[in-house]
């Protein structure tokens, strides 16, 4: 793809139950950047993401670079906590050898031996937050999408979830899709930002594009002060 | 040792063992439950079998899968839930397997007659299993991957429809084996205790899938031995002693 766009969306539609989730959307990811998708509740975020790749039926059209590696952070997996699975089991479901495992959990600052044999029902919610992300980091993509991770939690080492993936970033030239609701990381994290709600309402640079306009018609009213204590 | 007992210790410890296994997968897709209404469906196809002498495993088998395209099409056609089709479909195939068999055999259909077991149907129930053993274990990470999250094993390219179809048929098989044993209405006892108790007693994946096969093999082991001493057909027999058992390892259960 020229200009080094790993991904094109155009003219999205996404339709569940005879519900429109996703109206028309249009947005386009560069090689290297980092883009946040911003949205309320039932926005169709992570509905987005699962079209992206290739879990739901849609219209329109959605091009990938060819031949490209993804890796998906999904937001929540309830069931695993249930299942008697350690770590390095875990891992090996993907195929992955021993080494390889500690390899990627070094990658995710979780290098001591004794992690592999813990159930990961047992795991502190940093610790699994970072296995997730190690998870996806399986194989080497070049993009990674990342549904909301567990914003503020002390994933242990002073280290936030953010700062985690600005390290990943560097280190393996990531190219990152992110949904969150907070605005912080936006600014701090994002080259653009996707407000989703249902139809795109704003699209761009964070800074220019979260205007106090476009937030309130994405949040509704009450998001201004949360908005301001960041601005 | 009678020839009667190997053989039938023989079925039991590898439809038994293979049972278990499964079960260690039906277990974490809670689909346990499913296996009750599912092996219900064996239940005209079993009184068939007795009334028309042919292998119980085979009417069983034909009569699950019968039943399922029969769900499967009153699903398309009603749009009701396949829970309510199964109990519909579930409860005529009682009615019917009654209807057509004379009193006398109609424990056998329920808690089965390991007594009846041969030769010839000893190996086929054992290259059956081993077949089964295989395939489960070919598709044992992606199913457990699917569990965790379909988007995930999405992600990795598994055919989680594909991988569904061959386990549910693996599941039918393993169904109609495991009513040579344990009858038509016992074969939770070969599928979901082995597993459940494995699952109390295991911290990882691998000692889970061991203890399944494990316990799958000891309680027909267990209750085939004890049905030379007792008067009561073996199928209820090994039904007690997992339930024993598992009611034990309930209590060894370590509270996180």
């Amino acid at each position: 793809m020229e200009n080094n766009f790993i991904l094109r969306v155009k003219g999205l539609n996404v339709e569940l139950n005879n519900e429109k989730i996703i109206e028309d959307l249009s947005f386009e990811v560069k090689e290297g950047e980092v883009l946040t998708i911003l949205g309320p509740n039932g926005a169709g975020k992570t509905v987005l993401f699962r079209t992206l790749i290739g879990l739901l039926p849609f219209q329109g059209k959605i091009e990938w670079e060819k031949g490209i590696k993804i890796g998906y952070v999904p937001q929540r997996i309830p069931l695993i906590k249930d299942i008697p699975l350690s770590v390095k089991e875990f891992f090996g479901l993907k195929g992955i050898s021993q080494q390889e495992t500690e390899n990627i959990l070094n990658a995710v600052g979780m290098g001591e031996k004794e992690i592999l044999g813990k159930r990961i029902g047992d795991l502190s919610s940093g610790q699994f937050q970072r296995t997730l992300v190690a998870f996806g980091l399986i194989s080497d993509p070049q993009v990674l999408l990342f549904d909301e991770p567990m914003t503020g939690i002390d994933i242990g080492g002073e280290e936030t979830i953010y700062s985690l993936l600005g390290k990943l970033k560097k280190e393996r030239n990531l190219t990152i899709l992110l949904i969150t609701h907070d605005l912080n990381i936006v600014y701090k994290f994002a080259t653009n930002v996707l407000c989703l709600n249902r139809k795109s309402l704003c699209y761009g640079l964070p800074r220019e594009t979260l205007t106090t306009d476009n937030l309130e018609q994405l949040y509704g009213e009450k998001v201004k002060l949360y908005f301001h204590t960041h601005d | 040792m009678t020839d009667q007992l190997l053989l039938s210790l023989t079925t039991g410890i590898f439809i038994g063992g293979v049972a278990g296994y499964l079960g260690t997968l039906m277990v974490i897709k809670r689909m346990s439950v499913a296996v009750d209404p599912l092996s219900h469906l064996v239940l005209p196809g079993i009184a068939l079998a007795l009334l028309f002498h042919f292998d119980v495993s085979l009417g069983a088998l034909f009569s699950i899968v019968l039943g399922m395209i029969l769900i499967w099409f009153l699903e398309l056609k009603t749009k009701l839930s396949t829970e309510t089709l199964i109990a519909v479909v579930f409860t005529l195939g009682v009615a019917f397997a009654l209807l057509i068999l004379p009193e006398a055999e109609i424990e056998e259909i329920f808690v089965g007659d390991i007594s009846k077991i041969n030769f010839l149907s000893t190996i086929i129930s054992a290259i059956l299993s081993i077949i089964i053993f295989l395939i489960i274990k070919r598709i044992y990470s992606k199913m457990i991957l699917i569990e965790i999250s379909e988007d995930l094993a999405k992600v990795e390219g598994i055919n989680s429809k594909k991988l569904l179809f061959i386990y549910l048929l693996s599941v039918a098989i393993i169904v109609a084996l495991g009513v040579k044993i344990v009858g038509g209405l016992l074969t939770a006892s070969l599928i979901a205790i082995p597993a459940a108790t494995a699952k109390n007693l295991s911290k990882n994946l691998s000692q889970y899938s061991f203890l399944g096969i494990f316990f799958g093999i000891l309680f027909p082991f267990l209750g085939i031995s004890f049905f030379k001493f007792f008067p009561f057909s073996a199928g209820i027999l090994i039904t007690l002693v997992g339930g024993f058992i598992f009611l034990i390892s309930s209590f060894l259960k370590k509270e996180k």
